[in-house]
């Protein structure tokens, strides 16, 4: 169990360095391109140019410029070192570390529900195969799948936030609101509540189909018939016996959803005007400024990274025959 | 005493090219303490007859009736039923490997069929558990109980599943081809330890298996199941030196002499097992059948009395008399087949082989 985890973290930071040296290839060391114009943004001016070539070294060889921009990224505090953003002059990693926690916050409380909520309506779905439930659930499902983010936000925000609020009912807070967790838990989950149920509906069809299919496979299976024969109860067989085996394409998409989420989620934060790093991002691109954009394409890589060494965890705790492979 | 008593069963499953016939009017009894072994080619019913008595074939429509120790299963509601699964008729099956749960320990998993039946606390649980698997032979049982399935042999496996279905003393335990996914050694010391398991417990069995030599030195009694209808029944002496029905006649053609149950080659019964949604008229195994005669393709024979031995029934139109697997035996039934062949019986591929006396069994 620890070589086998302690092999895929190795295979992770492997991983991550090769994502890191291309990104290094693509925006510093790819061949007929200034970095330093490229970093200035669009206010240029020679002397700028002049120092951040100085700042960044681009007048060295390239493999000392490589060393030295590994050694700007290797996690100690004082040493770690994202770059300035050419727009406000705030430190890359002061800029990331005010949206990561919106983003975590994010990902958080609609990783809860769309969990929940998939998982359900997948269970319903495959003990009644053909059932009304079951018709139902595929139309959650292919809501969910084809109906765009932008779209369900705004709906949200219309009927629940604009509609509600207009007629005297103001439950649902105005888009733009966040309460940091620490301040006040209470704020926190309030604030966010329209943006999580906006991702996690989205989300969620992908999930009930997963584990639909994955528990219909699961329930032919001669263990399942061996659980039952034991006199086991229909309810025990199925979340005991089956869903624990159907949970392994489900921790495989929740790595990639909750990736995902963690890196920016661009729209919801946009539309529900949540300073987060997919918000970050977008202004980044639209004024040139690269550092920031370089900056967060690395962490959305460490978080996906990271979520896979944390699937295949998962895969160990869950399956012993995963252990020894 | 009659343990289990099943008149006149018939599943079947409605599919989108028809419905499968998989059993078409089956009776057998099983009596306490007994061993019957039900013997046919794959597709022939066999576990699905088995796993009707627990109610474990969901969207089958069954007819017919099943009394066990009294009571009837077949109209049982799933709770009843799950008394009984385990507790009084318990099963193990065919691939020991696919048949225990991957991700849980064996000790576990034992530990949870007492615990459905029983209100012993985890711990007792497990010591049971440990006490069973030292029952069945495992060596190391206080180690083993932690195993997972993928880190024992194929025979400890199934020893875990024997070990399960015995954690509540049943009366009945139903063994669907417990050896056939295991080599030949392993298949022997199963089966002497499922014998000696039943001394110690009392239960009743019912052996499935497509290999007559598997049961030979086991089983009390014999069923030979062709295309979901009992073709022969009889002692197990009676169905390998005198059978009746010529299917049990091939399949005795097809055990290989090394087992030593009979001396004849290893002859293949010609053909494959018909479609159970197009099941052929009259006897089911005329296509196949050597000493197929015309009324064979008319009229489905009923199971009757052979009077030369004790409780010998067979479902054949060949007369009662004719019984047994020698040469002259074989000879005697191609010349009354013959006799008794019209203008479509002799077309049949089974018939031209006697006719030409091939030595289609001998
Ligand atoms: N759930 C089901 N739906 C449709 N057909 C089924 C179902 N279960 C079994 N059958 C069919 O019923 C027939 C009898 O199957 P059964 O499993 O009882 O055969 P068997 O005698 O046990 O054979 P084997 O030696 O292969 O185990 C087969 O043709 C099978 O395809
Ligand atoms: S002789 Fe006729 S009835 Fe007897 S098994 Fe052959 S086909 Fe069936
Ligand atoms: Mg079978």
């Amino acid at each position: 169990m620890t070589r086998f985890l302690i092999r895929r973290i190795i295979l992770g930071l492997v991983t991550l360095w090769v994502i890191i040296t291309l990104v290094f290839i693509l925006y510093y060391a790819r061949p007929g391109v200034d970095p330093a114009r490229e970093l200035a943004g669009r206010a240029v001016t020679p002397a700028l140019l002049a120092n951040i070539n100085k700042a960044y070294g681009f007048n060295l060889p390239v493999y000392v410029q490589y060393w030295n921009y590994l050694k700007r990224l290797v996690p100690i505090p004082g040493q770690f070192n994202l770059g300035i953003s050419n727009n406000n002059h705030l430190p890359v990693t002061t800029i990331i570390a005010q949206a990561v926690p919106i983003d975590i916050s994010l990902a958080v409380g609609s990783a809860v529900i769309w969990m929940v909520l998939g998982i359900s309506v997948g269970v319903l779905a495959a003990r009644r195969p053909r059932s009304l439930w079951d018709r139902g659930a595929t139309v959650f499902v292919l809501t969910g799948v084809s109906m765009p983010t932008f779209i369900l936000g705004l709906l949200l925000l219309y009927v629940l936030y604009y509609l509600l609020t207009i007629h005297g009912i103001a439950i649902f807070p105005k888009p733009g609101s966040y309460t940091p967790i620490t301040t006040n838990p209470l704020e926190w989950a309030h604030d966010l509540i329209l943006p999580w149920i906006t991702l996690a509906l989205i989300t969620a069809a992908t999930y009930s189909r997963l584990t639909r299919s994955s528990l219909l496979e699961v329930l032919g299976e001669d263990y399942i018939r061996t659980a039952r024969a034991k006199g086991l109860s229909e309810r025990r067989v199925v979340y005991r016996h089956a869903l624990r085996s159907s949970l392994t394409p489900i921790v495989t998409q929740f790595g990639i959803d909750l990736a995902t989420v963690l890196g920016g989620a661009i729209i919801t934060e946009s539309i529900f005007g949540l300073p987060g790093l997919g918000l970050a991002v977008v202004q980044a691109i639209e004024v040139q400024n690269l550092p920031v954009v370089i900056g967060i394409v690395l962490v959305a890589s460490f978080f996906v990274v990271a979520a896979n060494i944390v699937v295949d965890a998962l895969y160990a705790v869950l399956d012993p025959r995963v252990r020894v492979s | 005493m009659t343990l289990l008593a099943v008149d006149n069963l018939t599943v079947s499953f409605p599919t989108a090219d028809g419905t499968v016939q998989a059993v078409r009017g089956l009776s057998f009894s099983v009596e306490a303490g007994k061993t019957l072994g039900v013997v046919g080619e794959s597709g022939s019913g066999k576990s699905v007859s088995a796993l009707t008595m627990l109610g474990l074939n969901p969207g089958a429509d069954i007819t017919g009736s099943a009394v066990f120790n009294g009571k009837e299963l077949l109209t049982m509601n799933q709770q009843q039923l799950r008394q009984i699964r385990g507790a009084d008729i318990a099963m193990i099956f065919q691939d020991p490997l696919s048949s225990l749960h991957p991700h849980f320990r064996v000790g576990w998993q034992i530990a949870e069929a007492i615990r459905a039946h029983t209100s012993v606390n985890k711990r007792d649980a497990k010591t049971q558990a440990v006490e069973l698997l030292r029952l069945v032979n495992i060596p190391q049982p206080e180690r083993r109980v932690e195993a997972y399935p993928h880190e024992m042999s194929g025979g400890m496996r199934q020893r875990v599943m024997i070990a399960m279905a015995l954690a509540l003393k049943p009366k009945l335990l139903i063994a669907d081809e417990p050896t056939t996914a295991l080599d030949a050694t392993v298949q022997a010391q199963l089966m002497e330890l499922l014998v000696q398991m039943q001394n110690e417990v009392g239960m009743a069995m019912i052996i499935i298996t497509h290999d007559l030599g598997v049961i030979a030195s086991v089983a009390d009694e014999v069923l030979v199941m062709y295309a979901g209808r009992a073709s022969e029944r009889a002692d197990a002496r009676t169905t390998f030196f005198s059978p009746h029905h010529p299917y049990t006649r091939g399949l005795l053609g097809s055990v290989p002499s090394a087992t030593g149950v009979v001396g004849s080659r290893l002859t293949p019964i010609i053909g494959s097992p018909p479609s159970l949604i197009s099941v052929p008229t009259g006897c089911g195994f005329h296509p196949r059948c050597p000493f197929a005669m015309e009324m064979c393709i008319d009229d489905q024979p009923d199971l009757v009395e052979i009077p030369a031995g004790g409780h010998h029934v067979s479902a054949c139109w060949l007369p009662p008399e004719m019984t047994g697997v020698g040469v002259a035996m074989d000879t005697a039934r191609q010349r009354y087949a013959s006799a008794h062949r019209g203008v479509r019986s002799s077309k049949l591929p089974g018939v031209v082989a006697a006719v030409e006396g091939a030595t289609v069994y001998a």
